[in-house]
């Protein structure tokens, strides 16, 4: 009740506020999806779906886009942010962790907010942020060195900067938050450095911490069962992909990350919960509603940070509130988001870690022998990558890794604060002993490795049944997301730098732009300015912006 | 920011300290301690690898295998460099002791060869280079510098690109070494012409190659009536048209190869 006077306060204050146009109220983030001209959320809406109403870019004229702006990102490396777009006005992070406030219709700079941090930070991957959340008229980002910053979307302006978690032992935020009445939800990562992972809340006016979740729980909480001795304390369960609410439920659902260490799975026998689940929260209290764990006991790294899809459709011929993921540990899941009950599991790319999921969708596994490769490999049948579900055509679009595997091997590892924690390595699957494998960071503009170490896919998967309706095969592997319209097209990039589009019932090719042979790992978004429809991507260092031509 | 520049004082001394732990006189000597390599492979393969992957290849065109670095062209420059990271770059900073920095620069500049002597016989150079030129005729179908055929992949930084063993096996098992980029391929065009060549580049709609006849195509796929991949090498093996000895030489001067440097 407290929470709702709360919210009630918030939103008055808003609207009596300065009456700009940027305002962008508690309400307005739960209709995101009815006011497609804007992208106001990671995913476009609570739910997850990257799918816009927008329909002025169809079939018939997707061979008439044409590129309208870029932007040159100001820093080297990988670049996965996903912007948002609010009254023609773009938001977006660029490496380390700036916010660039821009035009969203010629690209020209109003400002840029520099973060200075220590450069001390541990993050396994680059240094990377997937972009903000804003609610009002101000901007919330993630820090590689675990801090939580709001700053003022009009002006670019500090308003307030907390510590999350403590950088030198390996904890970061790098997604990008999720606003949640008046509180700002995040998650940190470091699953690689034995951190103890957690999903906070900050109230967004002041940045005070509301409430924690700690996704491995200590001795005596529920959950603790599935752990012993002191794994628990370097257990792992990062968050570092942005999850989705359901206003109806009052839940808000999260991908938790792999358990520390990686690879080793021996140094912490039991499930090691909430690691590889998807936990259901209230977004008032941190209280846990429910769980599902896809990957006991991983040894595999298999984060479950994929973007819980929340779907009402017809399941069994019941009206129903649906959850979808495909895990990167290959499989395909449809939960009952109101419960955490297990609905469908089924592979959508070829594993043999497991035959199958059992009537609890626990899987059986099917250990490969020391030596033989696993499959997937340890980047997963698919990663952080943005799925899509288009309303229209009922399918889950998921960008895919097939043919792709490896061998893990597993050695003891000692925790030590700030320091790697993997217990082991992996090693990708090639044809010949010295032969190129695939770029794990950042590509070249030369593909020396091929196909013969597996390729990338888009796949369409009917929820129904786990089914692949279509696929779209790439000839080198993919970290792009997906975006989807209700004019039935498809948006995705790959790691060759073309930026497609498919047509979204059939899978078939109807337009592509070569962004010049550069890793594309971030996911399109969509928006519309003075009556016309842009497509975003971003390619290596290059935010590419596209409409039709005039 | 107060605490940042602390830390970042704290961080200078280390490395200062931890440097000086790094024998100096072992730059470019390409002399490492067994024990160092072995050493430096188990770090590496928890600390580094995954991000630059089991062969060193794993982040953009950094190839770490090769040894040499650009932005390290010294041991103690890349002792520093593993020290402070690449922040800009998101490459962490490694808090390493003295024995485990010397292993993982040993590891590295070894060219990630933790046993490179294993099953590998090397002969003379000076011979091998005679062999290369005269009865392997290995310009007939490789490069070497601006003399040399396209057929097969340029040998002028071969020894600086694989190890011993693998060129060794190369020379008496051609296909079991091939790497798939070299695979020969073979199109035939919608009017019917047929180009075979090597390929150097491929994605979803094109491939990029070198004919047999040393011209640069690009080809798009849908525009061809056939597409081929073989995995057989058009190399022969050398097994029994050379004797052992002139093996032993020819690979000592394959070994050597190390192109002009970076």
């Amino acid at each position: 009740v407290i929470g709702r006077v709360r919210f009630l306060v918030m939103a008055l204050v808003l609207a009596a506020g300065t009456g700009l146009a940027a305002q962008v109220s508690v309400g307005r983030l739960l209709r995101a999806a009815e006011e497609p001209r804007n992208w106001l959320t990671y995913s476009g809406d609570y739910a997850g779906h990257r799918h816009s109403l927008l329909r002025q870019i169809d079939p018939s004229n997707v061979k008439n886009l044409e590129m309208k702006w870029i932007l040159q990102a100001q820093v080297a490396g990988s670049w996965e942010s996903s912007p948002i777009v609010v009254d023609g006005i773009m938001y977006l992070t660029q490496r380390p962790n700036d916010i660039i406030a821009l035009d969203a219709k010629t690209g020209r700079i109003f400002w840029i907010y520099k973060y200075v941090g220590t450069t001390e930070y541990k993050v396994c991957c680059g240094a990377n942020n997937r972009g903000l959340a804003i609610l009002g008229d101000t901007l919330f980002m993630g820090t590689l060195d675990a801090h939580l910053v709001a700053v003022d979307a009009k002006t670019g302006r500090l308003r307030w900067d907390v510590n999350v978690a403590h950088f030198a032992h390996g904890y970061s935020v790098s997604l990008a938050p999720l606003v949640v009445k008046d509180k700002v939800i995040i998650g940190v990562g470091g699953g690689e450095y034995g951190i103890r992972g957690f999903i906070a809340a900050y109230d967004a006016a002041t940045g005070k911490e509301a409430w924690r979740f700690n996704t491995v729980p200590s001795p005596g909480e529920p959950g603790s069962e599935t752990w012993s001795g002191d794994a628990w304390k370097s257990g792992g369960g990062s968050v570092w992909v942005t999850g989705t609410y359901d206003p109806d439920l009052n839940l808000t659902y999260w991908g938790v990350g792999n358990p520390g260490p990686d690879f080793n799975a021996a140094q912490r026998p039991g499930d090691n919960l909430y690691t590889d689940s998807v936990v259901a929260l209230d977004p008032d209290t941190g209280k846990l509603k429910w769980h599902f764990q896809f990957t006991p006991n991983d040894r595999y790294d298999w984060d479950a940070t994929q973007v819980p899809v929340l779907v009402d459709t017809a399941w069994l011929g019941k009206p129903s509130k649906l959850l979808m993921l495909a895990n990167r540990n290959g499989f395909f899941y449809v939960l009952d988001r109101v419960t955490g009950k297990f609905l469908l599991g089924k592979p959508f790319i070829k594993v043999n870690w497991a035959s199958g999921l059992d009537a609890n969708g626990r899987p059986i596994e099917t250990p490969q022998p020391p030596g033989s490769p696993t499959m997937p490999g340890q980047q997963g049948g698919t990663n952080w990558y943005s799925p899509s579900y288009s309303p229209r055509t009922g399918l889950f679009y998921v960008s895919a890794w097939e043919d792709a595997g490896g061998v893990f091997t597993s050695q003891p590892n000692e925790y030590q604060p700030g320091r790697n924690f993997m217990g082991g390595n992996y090693r990708a699957t090639r044809p010949v002993p010295d032969a190129a494998i695939a770029p794990n960071i950042k590509r070249g503009p030369i593909n020396t490795w091929t196909d013969a170490v597996g390729h990338g896919a888009v796949i369409a998967v009917d929820p129904g049944t786990g089914d692949r309706k279509w696929t779209f095969p790439m000839y080198d592997l993919t970290d792009s997301g997906i975006l989807t319209t209700a004019s039935d097209l498809l948006f995705t990039g790959g790691r060759e730098g073309y930026f497609q589009a498919l047509d979204a019932r059939t899978g078939q090719l109807l337009w592509r732009s070569s962004l010049g042979s550069v890793q594309i790992y971030s996911a399109p978004t969509t928006y519309e300015v003075d009556g016309k429809q842009y497509v975003t991507i971003i390619c290596g260092n290059v935010l590419a912006v596209y409409g039709l031509r005039d | 920011v107060r605490k940042s520049v602390v830390l970042c004082a704290v961080l200078a001394l280390t490395v200062t300290v931890r440097l000086a732990a790094v024998n100096p006189q072992q730059d470019h000597s390409g002399q490492y301690a067994p024990a160092d390599v072995l050493a430096g492979g188990k770090i590496y393969s928890s600390l580094c690898a995954n991000c630059h992957g089991a062969t060193g290849t794993g982040v953009g065109t950094v190839d770490l295998r090769r040894g040499a670095l650009r932005r390290a062209a010294t041991d103690t420059a890349l002792a520093e460099l593993i020290s402070s990271g690449l922040p800009a770059l998101g490459m962490p900073a490694f808090r390493l002791d003295s024995s485990e920095m010397r292993a993982l620069v040993a590891f590295v500049r070894a060219g990630f060869d933790t046993n490179p002597a294993a099953g590998v016989v090397l002969g003379d150079a000076a011979r091998g280079r005679d062999v290369f030129h005269g009865r392997g005729n290995c310009l007939s179908c490789h490069r070497l510098g601006d003399k040399g055929g396209d057929a097969g992949p340029d040998l002028t930084d071969v020894g600086a690109t694989r190890p011993a063993a693998s060129l060794q096996r190369t020379l008496l098992d051609p296909t079991s070494m091939m790497r798939p980029i070299n695979r020969p391929v073979r199109a035939v065009t919608r009017e019917g012409t047929v180009i075979t060549g090597r390929r150097l580049n491929e994605d979803t709609y094109t491939v990029q190659l070198i004919t047999d006849r040393g011209r640069l195509v690009s080809l798009t796929k849908a525009e061809l009536r056939e597409w081929s991949v073989s995995t057989t090498s058009t190399m022969p093996s050398y097994k029994e048209t050379l004797t052992p000895a002139e093996l032993a030489d020819l690979l000592a001067y394959l070994v050597s190869l190390k192109g002009s440097g970076p």
